[in-house]
């Protein structure tokens, strides 16, 4: 049985305000997303779930007109502070979007993109890295004979564990999983979250999803969203079993959302 | 009262018919241009065309020395033209959401996209050649790549933005810095298209003749110094095809034929790239 008090709080969200211009999408957001653990951002659509994830790695500041106001913690140091270099930052916090986004370039490259960036080393070493990312992600077996085929030309599934693969070979701290599965079919989502099961022993996850069931499969922890508020957050075992809040069991048991 | 899917069958088939017909009367004036162009240009086609200068009236000649300064002032005005296209492009797609420089860049750019060439040709020729006393090979040169720049630039623009952005954003959270992503992601996604781009640019230049004529002018003979007047086909063809002499509007046919091919020639080398690049996807 998992317990908060005892895993030490990877990630500190605390007093956490969001804004896309004038429209406030997170409201006072206070959380400890533990490490080594998953942790699951549910709710209906629109609620801040991805926004909050995105504020992780601060994706945000790709665009003008978005702000995040608060402390985001990680290992005690404040992320949203100006001083923080962004690059170094999104290496340690890697990220996983909805939709599989392979670059142009070959499998090999693929993966190899990001440990160029921040690592000097052999094309052994790199070729070593590559395979033990892919093989991480469940993919060696399919793509060891045409590691130099174009990464687009895997079929949706693979692409997917392409990008974890490519997102987990950098050695991140932390993994940021937007919607893994949903573009994906019933058996490519399995594999993902039993790749998501293996990857905690690692790796602090945490995955926004809209589907309740993905949530109670694979976190450890959940945190239930509504409105740009962290309504309930607690083990996953409770929240689904005996939620606290009335908000939480309605949206549960599928009386709304 | 006629049924919800006659009706919809007859206005199909109006719709489908005056479609047709408008190809066909696009195509149909397009077939006559390259029939008569093939008709009159092939008479002139010969060996002589690619080795031997534009002669004076009633002797035999070529086109060698406009050719030879025609590809000469194209080639380096879009190796001056594409790296600045292809940069100030790039700026405005990926680094210009904030601030009034970009708007302002961009248009600035489409107004010199539609200038007419005439203007950069006078442009060309009151702050170069007037100073400098001369028409020369480097005015015309210079000419073309500003016809080049904008071109590149708006293509550029256009293509990077194809590029969704969910790409610049894996690249980000890799720990990529925004240079890298630009380079090493977004310009390889749209390699084909950015390639294209100056293809199209190469195409649109290796025609243009308002603004060789008050810059690179032509020449006689055969000159390989950049600082002389230089012979280019464009020129050549409008000197040519306004003599009365039969000769040289014979070799001015050749001349639009030789463009023509070579402009399609390009097109098709650029179409063929695109299919094989998209083909990948």
């Amino acid at each position: 049985m998992p317990n908060s008090h005892v895993t030490p709080p990877k990630v500190t969200v605390r007093d956490l305000n969001f804004f896309y211009g004038k429209f406030q999408a997170l409201k006072n957001i206070n959380l400890d997303i533990p490490e080594k653990k998953v942790t699951a951002f549910i709710g209906p659509s629109g609620c801040g779930k991805s926004t909050l994830l995105r504020v992780f790695n601060r994706m945000y500041q790709l665009y003008p007109g978005q702000e995040a106001k608060g402390e985001i913690l990680l290992d005690g140091k404040n992320i949203l502070d100006a001083k923080q270099d962004l690059n170094i930052l999104r290496a340690k916090m890697g990220m996983v979007f909805q939709k599989p986004t392979p670059f142009p370039m070959s499998i090999f490259d693929n993966v190899a993109f990001g440990v160029k960036l921040y690592e000097s080393m052999s094309r052994r070493e790199l070729a070593e890295r590559v395979e033990w990312a892919l093989r991480k992600a469940a993919l060696w077996d399919e793509v060891k004979d045409k590691l130099g085929q174009s990464g687009t030309s895997l079929s949706g599934g693979q692409q997917q564990r392409l990008c974890i693969a490519r997102g987990i070979a950098v050695k991140p701290e932390v993994v940021l999983l937007d919607e893994p599965a949903s573009a994906l079919d019933p058996i490519s989502t399995a594999r993902i979250e039993e790749l998501i099961f293996e990857l905690k022993e690692d790796y602090t996850i945490v995955i926004v999803t809209h589907n309740m069931q993905q949530a109670a499969r694979v976190s450890d922890y959940t945190a239930y969203m509504y409105l740009g508020e962290l309504i309930e957050f607690g083990d996953t075992d409770t929240i689904f079993t005996t939620p606290k809040q009335k908000a939480t069991e309605d949206y549960i048991t599928g009386k709304f959302g | 009262m006629i049924s919800i899917y006659t009706r919809r069958r007859i206005i199909n088939a109006f719709n489908l018919t005056a479609s047709m017909l408008a190809m066909a009367f696009g195509l149909f004036w397009l077939s006559w241009i390259l029939f008569t162009l093939l008709q009159k240009g092939l008479g002139g086609v010969s060996i002589a065309l690619f080795t031997q200068m534009t002669p004076p009236p009633g002797s035999a000649g070529g086109l060698l020395n406009a050719i030879a300064g025609s590809v000469v002032m194209a080639t380096l005005a879009t190796i001056i033209g594409t790296p600045i296209g292809i940069m100030a492009g790039t700026y405005l797609a990926e680094f210009g959401q904030r601030g009034w420089l970009a708007p302002t860049t961009r248009f600035i750019n489409d107004i010199l996209l539609s200038a007419p060439s005439i203007v950069i040709g006078l442009f060309i020729y009151t702050v170069y050649v007037a100073k400098v006393g001369n028409f020369s090979g480097w005015a015309g040169t210079l000419a073309l790549s500003l016809i080049v720049i904008p071109v590149v630039v708006r293509t550029t623009e256009d293509m990077l933005r194809l590029v969704p952005n969910g790409l610049r954003e894996a690249a980000a959270a890799l720990g990529a810095p925004q240079w890298k992503v630009v380079t090493l992601v977004t310009w390889r996604a749209s390699k084909a298209g950015m390639v294209t781009g100056v293809l199209l640019a190469v195409a649109r230049i290796s025609g243009e003749t308002a603004p060789l004529l008050f810059t690179a002018l032509n020449n006689q003979f055969w000159s390989a110094d950049m600082n002389k007047p230089m012979a280019n086909l464009p020129v050549v063809i409008f000197q040519f095809a306004m003599s009365p002499y039969e000769d040289w509007q014979k070799l001015a046919w050749a001349g639009a034929l030789l463009i023509t091919v070579g402009v399609l020639g390009l097109n098709i080398v650029a179409r063929v790239m695109f299919r094989k690049k998209s083909s990948f996807n």
